[in-house]
């Protein structure tokens, strides 16, 4: 649903544009889109305690591997450490392309923003490769209960970050027809807010799913 | 056992003269409404006023007819049930419907009716009290009521086409599973909860938004009104419940189509998983139900006392505390599982809590009518039966909260008198005194006072005589959910009353919807746009509101500014003069909204059925929407001043 | 006779307390659970009315005082109660509201945690047997690990000895409910669960699954037959003579979804109760491996003796 969120409304309610006079970031510049950007932050609270549910399964689950590999037999280091390095830095890069839309540039925003869906692609492309192996030696959805877990967690962040191009690639087409305007601004910013989030669930995807289960699964 | 006309994979289900009405029902409700709408050329009506609309009322509006609706049927699902269990080894209906029609009976109930009601007076009252023009976001608000009404249409039509889910409403894993439950039935259940999850999420979100930012200058958060409140505790409950919903389905459904072990017996699945899940989002829930009907309360209370409510902060305070712990008491739906003393005992302790604050809010509402003028008109006669209704439901709450107490109690009728009790004489008389009290500004005239007492009675009445007995039947050992019982047990009597409680209950949700009819014909209109002496901003406006509602926004400077402003003589500060008129940006109406709406609709069917490239066909349009609607540079339009004078003058306001 | 006299004064107790005289006037043992026929029962339900009668003197007040209220301030003419449109503070009266359920709260928490532990123990000191119980789709079957005996739908247990039950499913979770012995717990795949229960008095007392299970959900009503001990004993000496065993193939075509009536079985396949719940997940579930650990220990010294499940339970019941 992230994406109905961000849709350019009307400033319906308001009889007139009023400007602050104080410094307010471009995304911020109408009312409107003030609203709009803590609608964001409101999803963002109910995505995470979707996230946090299945954290929860995983951490129940993650020891029942039946007749299947644990977690120390499947996990591939150095394809893990790349997949996070990666996202890490396209989440920098799209902090550079709200820095350069602050500043009304619209090459440098889309340039980023290109940047770092590229990025993202290369991510997914990563974990399909890494599902795809995994298939391959054995180790499906349907091996055990920790496994199930396991490809539900990681997918579902792998389906955000996949939304979260398609996304991305919308902002740019717009970006590139009407230029930086308050909402354009604003669609950059959420994008990013969104992008950050998904960088933030995937610290503790690392940290619980990967680390965790390379060193005592 | 399943007689075997009953095959499951087929799609059109038969031989069985139940169904065979349902379909008969259906095919002739279909083609009534298809020959009404072209003999009176309404289609193109229905689709620029109403299918596209994106006005709060509006959608509120709609919300209100799927609810009324959407009570009906799970309402013969309950009479047929009570009908099954009026006398001992009955067959009216053998165990496979029964068993679908006591899951389809709670599912819609809670999922299709107390939350739509509750959308509806969220939508119709909650701008207008906060002095806005619409909601946060009126597009999303679209979205949620059409994801919604197509859930709900997936779900019912489930019961002729497929096969009703049959593992109760709380469906628990792995009776759920593939394993035990083939056939499409469950995932009726699951699509269709799931896709009404989204929408019921998107409301939480834009109805937070909507109240926090979109108050009327002037309006502190202390000077809102109750209802106002409630729906914030309510959003907040939302926002952080539904997507645990959101996952035990999602994971359930991988379990049925994909084989995956999260619930299962087998591989390392752990069905204990699903319990704990559902209700960390089902209690939750239960509070979300409630809530809004305590707000509701609230305004009755003050307005037909003509007193300002009891212990306003008091209020508020145990709104936002009684949220709070609804996250704490999960475990209490099943301290049978055998957790273990410790956790039972905290459970227990912590349930037992949410009846500090609910008390107090009883107490607080005796004290808004202690030294006030009660009276007794429809709103005021349902929330009267449901001060002594509701605290019989919370006193067998606290007695259910007692976990060894409860062992004895647990999936008895006991339990199921319990929360009949509270469900209906809490959420769906709120529900009911709300349609009463906000229906004059819905729809510009009031609902008949005769009929409307005789539909009361009837249904308090048969609702006593129908649940009371439950209570009794639970300490003599019946279970829930058994199709039929033998003789010799003792419970035949009580059975035999509680049904004839039903019947009546029935005739009098009948005479509800007579009394509807018959005030659509006759009843009083409301010409002043004040008929209660009302006490917030809402009164303040005429009947029905004008589309934009306030033609300029008022600053506040009261908790209950209206009524202030009459006490005081001063109402013509809300007078509007036409040099303070502006142009009004507006949101256009749009057809994506029904579209999204009905493409939910396909991706659940493909889902359903398994029929993976019509799911994905589904998902397809649904993005191509959203980044459509992304794309629109002008979905907002302005109200030219003079349409705006000209409206406010025809209403006689400037 | 004892039963009666025993019904009526649990009826008399609760009439008192509940208010509800007329429910329960004459027709004792119907109301299983007000009646209670061992000390875990009658334990929840001193809790019961307990609870009850602490929830009534909160509730009673404020029906008073709304009828009161609602008499007293109707808006009519000549009304002379006050009118105060603005009275809406008082802290005296806040705190009184607040102060109340929170007493309340506090006697009917401290009572419930205590029964809550108590509930874990054994209800008397005698030694207890065992009793292995399986929920199947959609009957019950009972093992006795310390005489080897099973049955299908109905069991036979002594009176005045405390019978720990262990609780398991080998098919979608059910709940074990004799409602005149005490409360019910759930039965599940995967999990070895243990409720204590106890006959004080020789009856025939109803049980049925409580938690929805499917079509024959409805079915799934048991008897525990409750005798005293030489009874008991006999019982067993003559199922074990009489009764054909319980092989492997029966016990897979038992959990065969269906419908049976009442068997007996002289023995059962070894292990066939772990068995289950290991396989069922047990093998993930720590507090199922404890609780297996202890009854499995019991259960390998019973079979070292004999039937010592009995000769213990006779020899401290004397």
């Amino acid at each position: 649903m992230s994406t109905t969120i961000d849709h350019t409304g009307a400033q319906h309610g308001h009889d007139s544009h009023s400007s602050t006079g104080a410094f307010v970031p471009l995304e911020y510049s109408d009312p409107d889109n003030a609203i709009k950007i803590f609608g964001f932050w409101l999803f963002l609270a109910a995505d995470m305690v979707l996230f946090a549910c299945l954290f929860a399964t995983f951490i129940v689950l993650r020891t029942h591997i039946a007749n299947g590999p644990d977690a120390q037999h499947l996990f591939d280091v150095k394809g893990f450490i790349e997949e996070t390095f990666i996202l890490l830095t396209s989440s920098f890069t799209g902090g550079m392309a709200t820095f350069f839309m602050r500043h009304r540039r619209v090459k440098g925003t889309v340039a980023w923003l290109t940047v770092t869906a590229l990025l993202g692609m290369a991510f997914v492309g990563l974990e399909i490769t890494e599902f795809v192996h995994d298939v391959g030696i054995g180790a499906t959805m349907q091996t055990s209960a920790f496994l199930s877990a396991f490809f539900t967690l990681v997918g579902t962040h792998g389906l955000h970050v996949s939304i979260g191009i398609a996304w991305m690639i919308s902002i740019i087409v717009q970006l590139i027809r009407y230029g930086i305007t308050p909402a354009t601004a604003r669609k950059v910013f959420i994008v990013n807010l969104y992008w950050h989030f998904l960088d933030v669930v995937w610290v503790f995807i690392f940290t619980v799913v990967y680390i965790m289960g390379v060193i005592h699964a | 056992m399943p007689p075997s006309h009953l095959s499951h994979w087929g799609l059109l289900i038969t031989g069985d003269p139940l169904i065979y009405g349902a379909d008969a029902s259906i095919v002739l409700a279909t083609v009534a409404i298809i020959f009404v709408l072209t003999k009176y050329k309404k289609w193109g009506w229905l689709w620029r006023e109403w299918l596209t609309t994106v006005d709060h009322k509006k959608i509120g509006i709609m919300y209100l007819i799927a609810a009324v609706l959407m009570l009906f049927r799970a309402g013969v699902d309950a009479e047929l049930m009570r009908t099954q269990l009026a006398l001992p080894n009955l067959h009216v209906l053998g165990p496979e419907h029964y068993d679908q029609i006591f899951t389809t009976h709670g599912t819609i109930m809670l999922l299709f009716m107390a939350m739509p009601f509750i959308f509806a007076l969220m939508n119709i009252a909650v701008p207008l009290q906060i002095g806005a023009r619409d909601v946060a976001f009126p597009f999303l608000n679209a979205i949620s009521f059409w994801v919604f009404f197509f859930a709900a249409m997936l779900l019912n039509i489930s019961f002729v086409i497929g096969g009703s889910p049959d593992a109760g409403w709380t469906s628990y894993a792995p009776l759920a599973g593939a394993g035990f439950d083939t056939g499409p039935g469950e995932n009726f259940y699951l699509l269709s909860l799931q896709i009404t999850g989204i929408g019921s999420l998107a409301t939480g979100i834009n109805f937070l938004a909507t109240i926090f930012k979109m108050r009327a200058p002037g309006m502190k958060l202390m000077k809102m009104p109750l209802f106002t409140w409630s729906i914030v505790a309510t959003s907040i409950l939302i926002i952080y419940a539904f997507p645990a919903l959101t996952v035990v389905l999602t994971l359930l459904l991988i379990d049925r189509i994909a084989g995956a072990h999260f619930f299962t017996i087998a591989a390392g699945g752990n069905p204990m998983m699903y319990i704990n899940m559902f209700w960390i989002w089902g209690h939750p829930e239960v509070y979300i139900l409630i809530l809004p009907a305590f707000g509701v309360f609230s305004e009755i209370a003050a307005t037909f006392s003509r007193k300002a409510v009891f212990g306003y902060k008091s209020m508020v305070f145990s709104l936002l505390l009684i949220s709070l712990i609804s996250y704490f008491v999960w475990a209490h739906h099943f301290f049978t599982m055998g957790a273990g003393a410790g956790v039972n005992s905290f459970f227990a302790v912590a349930s037992m809590l949410v009846g500090i604050p609910t008390g107090v809010k009883i107490f607080n509402w005796l004290f808004t009518m202690f030294h006030g003028r009660i009276r007794i008109k429809m709103p005021m006669l349902w929330m009267l039966a449901f001060i002594p209704c509701f605290t019989m439901g919370g006193m067998t709450g606290v007695m259910l909260a007692a976990a060894p107490a409860d062992y004895q109690y647990h999936n008895s009728y006991f339990l199921i008198a319990h929360f009949h009790q509270v469900l209906i004489g809490g959420t769906l008389f709120g529900m009911l005194a709300a349609m009463y009290y906000w229906w004059p500004k819905m729809f510009g005239f009031m609902l008949n006072e005769y009929w409307g007492k005789w539909a009361f009675w009837l249904f308090n009445i048969g609702f006593y005589v129908c649940f009371e007995p439950q209570y009794i039947l639970g300490l003599m050992g019946m279970q829930r959910r058994m199709y039929t019982y033998p003789k010799g047990m003792g419970w035949t009597d009580l059975n035999f009353i509680s049904t004839i409680g039903a019947y009546i209950m029935g005739i009098g949700f009948l005479v509800l919807v007579w009394d509807i009819v018959y005030s659509i014909k006759y009843g009083e209109r409301d010409l002043t746009g004040d008929p209660w002496d009302g006490r917030t901003l809402e009164w303040s406006l005429p009947s029905p509101a004008p589309h934009y509602n306030f033609a300029v926004i008022p600053t506040i400077t009261h908790r209950d500014h209206w009524w202030e402003l009459k006490q005081t003589g001063r109402q013509d500060e809300l007078k509007i003069h036409e040099q303070d008129i502006r142009p009004i940006h507006m949101p256009k109406n749009s057809g994506k909204p029904f579209l999204i709406g009905l493409s939910f609709f396909v991706v659940g069917w493909g889902f359903v059925f398994e029929w993976y490239i019509l799911a994905v066909l589904g998902l397809l349009a649904i993005f191509v929407m959203m980044f459509m609607r992304s794309a629109e540079q002008h979905p907002d339009y302005h109200i030219p001043v003079e349409e705006v004078v000209h409206t406010e003058t025809a209403l006689g306001r400037l | 006779m004892r039963q009666r006299k025993k019904a009526k004064r649990a009826a008399a107790y609760l009439a008192v307390s509940a208010g509800a005289a007329l429910l329960l006037s004459g027709c004792g043992s119907q109301y299983q659970v007000l009646d209670p026929a061992g000390p875990v029962a009658k334990t929840e339900l001193h809790l019961i009315v307990m609870s009850a009668l602490l929830m009534l003197i909160v509730i009673i007040p404020v029906l008073i005082l709304f009828f009161y209220i609602l008499y007293r301030y109707r808006d009519k003419p000549n009304n002379t109660a006050p009118y105060e449109p603005n009275h809406q503070d008082s802290k005296v009266l806040e705190i009184v509201w607040w102060g109340i359920p929170i007493l309340i709260v506090a006697i009917l928490g401290a009572y419930t945690i205590k029964t809550t532990f108590i509930l874990t123990k054994p209800p008397t000191n005698t030694t207890p047997i065992t009793v292995e119980v399986t929920s199947m789709d959609w009957k019950w079957l009972f093992q006795y690990p310390g005489s080897h005996i099973a049955t299908v739908n109905y069991l036979d247990v002594p009176v005045g000895v405390p019978i720990q039950f262990v609780l398991t499913s080998n098919a979608p979770m059910n709940s074990f409910w004799v409602p005149r012995l005490g409360g019910q717990e759930y039965t599940m795949p995967g999990m070895a669960m243990r409720l204590w229960l106890q006959a004080s008095y020789p009856g025939k007392y109803y049980g049925h699954g409580a938690n929805f299970t499917g079509r024959g959900f409805s079915h799934t009503t048991f008897y525990v037959y409750a005798k005293p001990m030489p009874q008991f004993k006999q019982w067993v000496q003559s199922v074990k003579a009489s009764a054909k065993p319980l092989t492997m193939t029966e016990y897979k075509k038992l959990n065969v979804p269906g419908i049976v009536g009442n068997l007996t079985f002289s023995s059962y396949p070894k292990n066939v109760f772990y068995n289950t719940v290991m396989n069922d997940g047990g093998k993930y579930m720590s507090s199922t491996m404890d609780s297996m650990m202890a009854i499995g220990k019991k259960a390998s010294t019973s079979n070292m003796s004999g039937m010592p499940g009995m000769s213990n339970t006779s020899g401290s019941s004397k």
